[in-house]
């Protein structure tokens, strides 16, 4: 005997103590999808035995099963369950999580039960115990389908039991095994000139409609693609019947699939006979059935009663459904999954056209599985939080949509005129898109968890609870708006440490690290000291709102690396904004990257534009104070007697005052007045992102050269020096090293160090994607004026570069992630946590040194 | 950092300033050193005769072991690194000079005790010094005890400014040190590696003498003890003698706390005690059984609140982790029982998101909340609360920025806090509420809060939103 069991089910023994359930168990389910009665008593009490403890016991067992269930997980409960009520609660976890409750009854004789149970530990009882089992059992066994159990199998004797084989199936709507391609079509109603043209469009090939009226006839494409209806093929419109018979011809053919509609359930309930009111256009589609043959409405009966209430598809990556689906009831079964994917959810109020008032699930939907619906008529297609709704109201005189799937492109074909009259205006947004619309709301409640961020760069980032806390802190009070925070850079890892006499960080480390790993087409490129600046930017205030969904009637914002408003006074963040618009314009840039908006990555001088106050209170008192104290000290020595001990604090003395002049000369290299705007010097890195692409497809060479462009077109922009270097040609080294040398002892902050392709991955992954190397005196302002003095150094060449590493790799994957999600106009949500994530990232206590 | 004490001959006098090394214990003819700790200090003799001898102590400061030793500070990136407490005088020094010059300290000297005991013409350099407050600071804090200062500045105007101090006295020698180990850590007012109460104990018995009667003894106490108010009050309680109770001293705590600029400007009409207890009557008199206060900070609002009945459910929001805890420990949340944990709630949150555990509230608040969000951010504050939490009625209070001129010493055209991101004017107000509560169905009215200037109007200003829905169920 086999069995044919749903792999996503609730599955109850049911049978008298003894009646060998748990070895049943154990022959056909593995041991961790077994939850047994007697185990979870043993849990709660040491007693597997304890009849007392029997509620808190199976408070336990529908707790673990619950978990089970809502993880999707096949879960076989192992208790004697003859009793209705205590079925009738599995039958409602069940429910609950919208798996098929499935019942495998052991009704066995008592007398065998009771020989067995004699051989058995613990189970010394008598007779009469699984006897009574067994009458209760029997009383209730004719009534188990209705009490819920969507399958049942009573098996009578134990040779019964032993004939039995299960064989495991994925639930009809399990269709994930399918790829795709899918052309996925929105309502029909009756539309079938409209329908017709659609399919032609999207590449189909028509057969000739057959000459007898009741034949199927169907289309097909070219590529093996499948054309996928989201329901609702007839009612209110003109040709309900050519519909039919070519929905069902497709499907008959495989080339087409259908989910059911609440019109089409409707039509159902009519076919069968059942009394129904033919209302909400049902009663042209039965005008024209009527005329059909009975074996053309047997046929139609067939076909539409079998209609799935839903599909989940391609690695569970697609849900289409009527009128959408939960995440939680994506590829499961019940009946609630099937009302609500033929009808949405609905509060069960009436609004003022007389239609029920939906609640808008769609809103709250936050699944990586994108769900394709129809049902609701709407303007225009738009995406929502990975949903879409394709009805746009072709019988109502809008439109006929089709989604191609992967491709995510929409085509439509509008209605030849209006069918009929639709209860209430078609929903339609105010020029922003729904997604938009929706993201003018995040909510704290979504980020304030432990995340696990999925980048497309083959690893997860995990974002501890109390870092996204923090995070959020700094947002909610500090940061610009969340639909400008597109981007947070990433922290950037400092070169291997050196072991040169007088260096921390040297060239040769930096190249040496690349070339180690195999990386030989690299570049180097000057490291501007100013601050960190992203650009956001659009080249009308109109493109920005559209592209940006803001409303604060800016054409773009310059931000911090930690989301900051560069700019207190918004008037000047304006002018540069619109200086460097300018500058897109005049160069062309514009166009080359056929965008009408972007973002950079610069940094922005003079240094003391933004760290005036830091300057104030940190580094100016310590240089002076240095200054001071060696001076005072030399002084004092001078007019003080000979002594060794003296002599030597005069050479230490002599050596910071040294020290002390240098960095004030370098700090004063990075500073000057920046009273009006053509003292600022912007010097952009990277061009991050604009119109549908990320550039780190791009060599940085790319980006150089391109940049070089925009910095021709407005002096405030400044080019960055750049060499591109094989690591392993000597000469080109030596070059860039006695470049290095001469620019760090001039002052200049120093150099980074990247390979030339952006993105680079070796055996173990993402290879370091960029590594500063900083001068000697630079350090000064990092690690104090003496750093470098013998006694010292060797004790700084400690420092835990691990960390930053993996830092700053994390950081880098999380913020390009963040960028392809934006070009890609995932929901806000999705782009804002990419945000959130480097910022909780740069909360973890690493040394701020490197 | 160095200190460089002087000892002057008045003419016709009979002692020899090099009698310096006698009341020092240090020979000057040689170079002395010693590990304090924190540094090695130096102490050599640059001047010797009988007109004048000058002590040189010098101390090294080891700046990697500030950062890695047991000694480090730990005060926020960067700024733990590159600082001038290597170089610039600070309580290290006063441990090198207790380390190095104990016995003088305490007015002792083995074959000079008389010149110990008199006042004897000194000259004192400290160099650099660290002067929060500037040269205003340093001389309310020498000038009280005799001194005639020079103070050469050495680096910009900034409010950190770098001095060379030198101080010109008749003192005796242990006043001298004294005065300078308590007052160098003052003027420095930055990180000091030792901070228990130890030290109140070393304040006071450096400070025998004089202290009690310094006029500027609460920036001193509050200065050397720094970031540690109860211990600075505790310490203030002490010099008093013993008039003031120890609830008097956990009064000066509260003071203390309460002079926020904001509230300093606003304290003489106790402004926000009555915006408290004007909110906290609206709430009761119309009845509302659940209340979000939202900004709650350290949860002023939510104390007054929680003795009220009928309000079944209170739960403060704020961004702020630090004020949160705070907030617990007011209300001794952690103490509660159940019944109270389960009323009252306190979570992290923020105005410019959304919030799904917001929904279903009778009430909401923003006391003084609004004008610390940015003004772009406004529109979403509204559609969250008023278009998605829609609480029955929503009470907001504000700054009034007219009544600013008002106040006694506040710029024209600055803020009562400086993380207000705006403060507004009665219209300003009113022309934000109007059209947010019209959109979002709701009615509003506005009250002023504080006594009514005629042409100013109140220091602060309420709106009370309330759902049309929610008028129409209670009528």
């Amino acid at each position: 005997m086999k069995l044919s069991l749903p792999d996503f089910a609730l599955v109850v023994l049911i049978g008298p103590t003894g009646s060998g359930k748990s070895s049943f168990a154990r022959k056909h389910f593995l041991d961790t999808e077994v939850i047994s009665s007697d185990h979870c008593r043993a849990l709660v009490s040491d007693d597997e035995t304890d009849q007392t403890c029997t509620g808190d016991a199976f408070e336990l067992l529908s707790q673990m099963a619950g978990i089970r269930l809502r993880r999707r997980k096949l879960t076989v409960i192992d208790a004697t369950s003859v009793n209705r009520e205590d079925r009738a609660k599995l039958v409602k976890l069940a429910r609950q999580y919208h798996a098929l409750p499935v019942a495998l009854v052991l009704n066995i004789e008592p007398e065998v039960c009771h020989e067995r149970n004699k051989g058995r530990d613990n189970r010394d009882f008598g007779i009469h115990v699984p006897r009574n089992h067994s009458r209760a059992l029997r009383r209730g066994l004719r009534g188990l389908q209705k009490e819920g159990f969507r399958q049942t199998q009573i098996m009578r004797t134990p040779e019964d039991v032993d004939a039995l084989e299960i064989v495991r199936t994925p639930l009809w709507t399990d269709q994930r095994s399918l790829k795709g391609p899918f052309d996925i079509i929105g309502d029909l109603h009756g539309c079938f000139d409209e329908l017709g043209e659609l399919l032609q469009n999207l590449g189909y090939e028509l057969d000739t409609m057959p000459t007898e009226p009741e034949a199927l006839f169907s289309a097909r494409h070219p590529e093996g693609r499948t054309a996928f209806f989201v329901g609702d093929i007839t009612d209110r419109g003109p040709r309900n019947l050519d519909c039919l018979r070519l929905v069902m011809g497709m499907c008959a053919e495989g080339t087409a699939q259908c989910v059911m509609g609440n019109h089409d359930f409707k039509l159902s309930k009519w076919l069968k006979g059942r009394d129904v009111k033919l209302t909400h256009g049902l009663d042209l589609t039965v005008a024209e059935l009527e005329n059909t043959s009975e074996e053309f409405r047997k046929q139609a009966t067939e076909f539409v009663f079998n209609l799935r209430s839903h599909a989940w598809l391609a690695k569970g990556k697609l849900v289409i459904a009527h009128a959408g689906l939960k995440q939680e009831m994506h590829g499961r079964g019940s009946g609630a999954v099937r009302t609500f994917a033929m009808f949405g959810e609905t509060t069960g109020e009436i609004d003022e056209f007389g239609l029920p008032v939906r609640l808008e699930w769609a809103r709250e939907y936050r699944g990586d599985a994108e769900v394709v619906y129809g049902h609701t008529p709407m303007v225009e297609a738009e995406w929502l939080n990975n949903t879409l709704c394709i009805d746009t109201g072709c019988v109502f005189g809008g439109k006929m949509t089709a989604l191609r799937w992967p491709e995510r492109e929409t085509v439509s074909v509008q209605a030849k005129r209006q069918y009929s009259e639709p209860a209430k205006p078609l929903d339609s947004g105010d020029g922003r898109s729904a997604q938009q619309d929706n993201d003018r709301l995040l909510y704290f409640d979504d980020f304030a968890v432990k995340r696990r961020i999925e980048t497309r760069f083959k690893s997860t980032v995990l974002i501890p609870e109390q870092n996204s806390l923090a995070a959020l802190e700094v947002v909610s009070r500090f940061a610009v708006d969340p639909r400008w925070l597109v981007y947070v850079p990433p922290t950037m890892a400092a070169s291997p440490t050196a072991a040169d006499e007088g260096f921390l960080e040297r060239p040769e480390m930096a190249l040496n690290f690349y070339a180690s790993r195999g990386v030989t087409d690299l570049i180097v490129e000057e490291k501007h000291m100013g601050s960190r600046a992203i650009i956001v930017l659009a080249k009308s205030k109109g493109a920005a709102r559209s592209h940006f969904g803001v409303e604060d009637d800016k054409a773009g914002v310059i931000y911090t690396r930690t989301g900051r408003p560069f700019f207190k006074d918004e008037a000047q963040e304006a002018e540069v904004i619109q200086r460097i618009t300018k500058a897109m314009e005049t160069s062309g840039l514009w166009d080359e990257l056929s965008s009408d908006w972007m973002v950079l990555d610069a940094e922005l001088m003079p240094w003391s534009a933004k760290a005036q106050e830091l300057l104030n209170r940190q580094y100016h008192p310590t240089h002076a104070a240095a200054l001071e104290s060696a001076n005072a000290l030399l002084e004092a020595i001078s007019s003080a007697g000979n002594s060794p001990e003296l002599e030597a604090l005069k050479v230490t003395a002599t050596i910071r005052k040294d020290n002390a002049i240098r960095m004030a000369q370098t700090i004063d290299g990075y500073c000057w007045s920046a009273e009006t705007i053509d003292d600022f010097r912007i010097a952009p890195f990277h061009i991050l992102a604009a119109e549908g692409r990320v550039f780190s497809n791009k060599t940085h060479v790319w980006h150089m050269e391109t940049l070089t462009k925009l910095a021709a077109a407005d002096p405030i922009i400044q080019t960055t020096g750049w060499k591109q270097i094989d690591p392993t040609d000597g000469k080109q080294c030596q070059q860039v090293i006695k470049w290095w040398l001469e620019h760090t002892e001039a002052g200049g902050e120093g150099m980074v160090v990247k390979p030339n392709a952006f993105l680079v991955s070796g055996e173990k992954g993402l290879i370091q994607p960029a590594m500063k190397v900083r001068g000697r005196n630079y350090l000064r302002i990092i690690y104090g004026p003496d750093y470098d003095m013998p006694g010292n150094i060797e004790r700084l060449r400690e420092r835990g570069l691990a960390r930053k590493f993996s830092l700053a790799e994390r950081e880098f994957k999380l913020g390009l992630e963040g960028l392809h999600r934006f070009v890609e106009k995932q929901p806000l949500s999705k782009v804002h946590e990419c945000a959130l994530g480097v910022l909780a990232l740069e909360s973890e206590p690493v040394d701020p040194r490197l | 950092m160095q200190i460089e004490i002087s000892l002057l001959k008045d003419e016709g006098d009979t002692y020899s300033a090099q009698d310096l090394g006698y009341l020092l214990h240090k020979h000057p003819a040689n170079v002395h050193e010693r590990e304090t700790g924190a540094g090695k200090a130096v102490i050599f003799y640059n001047e010797v005769s009988d007109d004048r001898t000058t002590a040189v102590l010098y101390l090294d400061i080891d700046p990697i072991a500030l950062v890695r030793g047991k000694n480090r500070f730990s005060d926020g990136p960067l700024a733990q690194y590159v600082n001038d407490r290597p170089y610039v005088a600070n309580s290290f020094l006063s441990v090198a000079m207790s380390k190095s010059f104990g016995q003088s300290m305490s007015g002792k000297s083995k074959s000079r005790q008389e010149l110990a005991d008199r006042s004897l013409p000194f000259e004192a350099r400290v160099t650099p010094v660290g002067a929060s407050g500037g040269i205003e600071v340093i001389k309310s804090l020498f000038e009280p005890l005799g001194y005639t200062i020079e103070a050469v500045s050495l680096s910009g105007d900034e409010a950190r400014g770098i001095f060379d101090l030198k101080l010109k006295g008749n003192v005796r020698l242990c006043d001298l040190l004294n005065h300078l180990y308590v007052l160098v850590p003052v003027l420095d007012n930055a990180k000091h590696y030792w901070i228990d109460k130890d030290e109140i104990d070393k304040l006071l018995a450096k400070g025998e003498g004089w202290l009690a009667d310094h006029p500027a003894k609460e920036l001193i106490a509050r200065r050397a003890l720094k970031h540690r108010r109860a211990l600075a009050n505790d310490a203030l309680g002490r010099l008093a003698d013993d008039s003031e109770t120890a609830d008097d001293a956990s009064e000066t705590v509260e003071r203390e706390r309460k002079l926020q600029p904001e509230e300093a400007l606003e304290k003489p009409i106790r402004l926000h005690d009555l915006r408290l207890d004007t909110v906290a009557a609206l709430l009761k008199q119309r009845g509302v059984s659940s209340v979000l206060d939202l900004g709650c900070g350290e949860g002023r609002l939510l104390q007054r609140l929680i003795k009220e009945r009928g309000l079944d459910k209170l739960v403060g929001v704020d961004p702020s982790v630090v004020s949160l805890e705070r907030a617990a420990k007011k209300l001794h949340l952690e103490e509660a029982g159940d019944a109270m944990r389960e009323r009252v709630k306190l979570q992290m949150g923020s105005l410019t998101y959304a919030d799904r555990r917001w929904h279903n509230f009778d009430a909401a608040t923003l006391v003084e909340v609004i004008e610390h969000i940015d003004p772009t951010r406004l529109a979403s504050l509204a559609l969250s609360l008023f278009g998605d939490a829609a609480p029955g009625i929503v009470v907001i209070t504000t700054p009034n920025q007219e009544y600013n001129k008002l106040f006694e010493g506040m710029e024209p055209g600055s803020m009562r806090h400086s993380d207000h991101r705006f403060e507004w004017s009665r219209e300003e107000f009113q022309s934000w509420c109007k059209p947010v509560a019209e959109t979002h169905g709701y009615s509003v009215e506005f009250s002023p809060l504080g006594p009514l200037d005629a042409e100013f109007g109140a220091p602060s200003q309420m709106a009370v939103f309330e759902r049309q829905d929610r008028i129409g169920a209670s009528s």
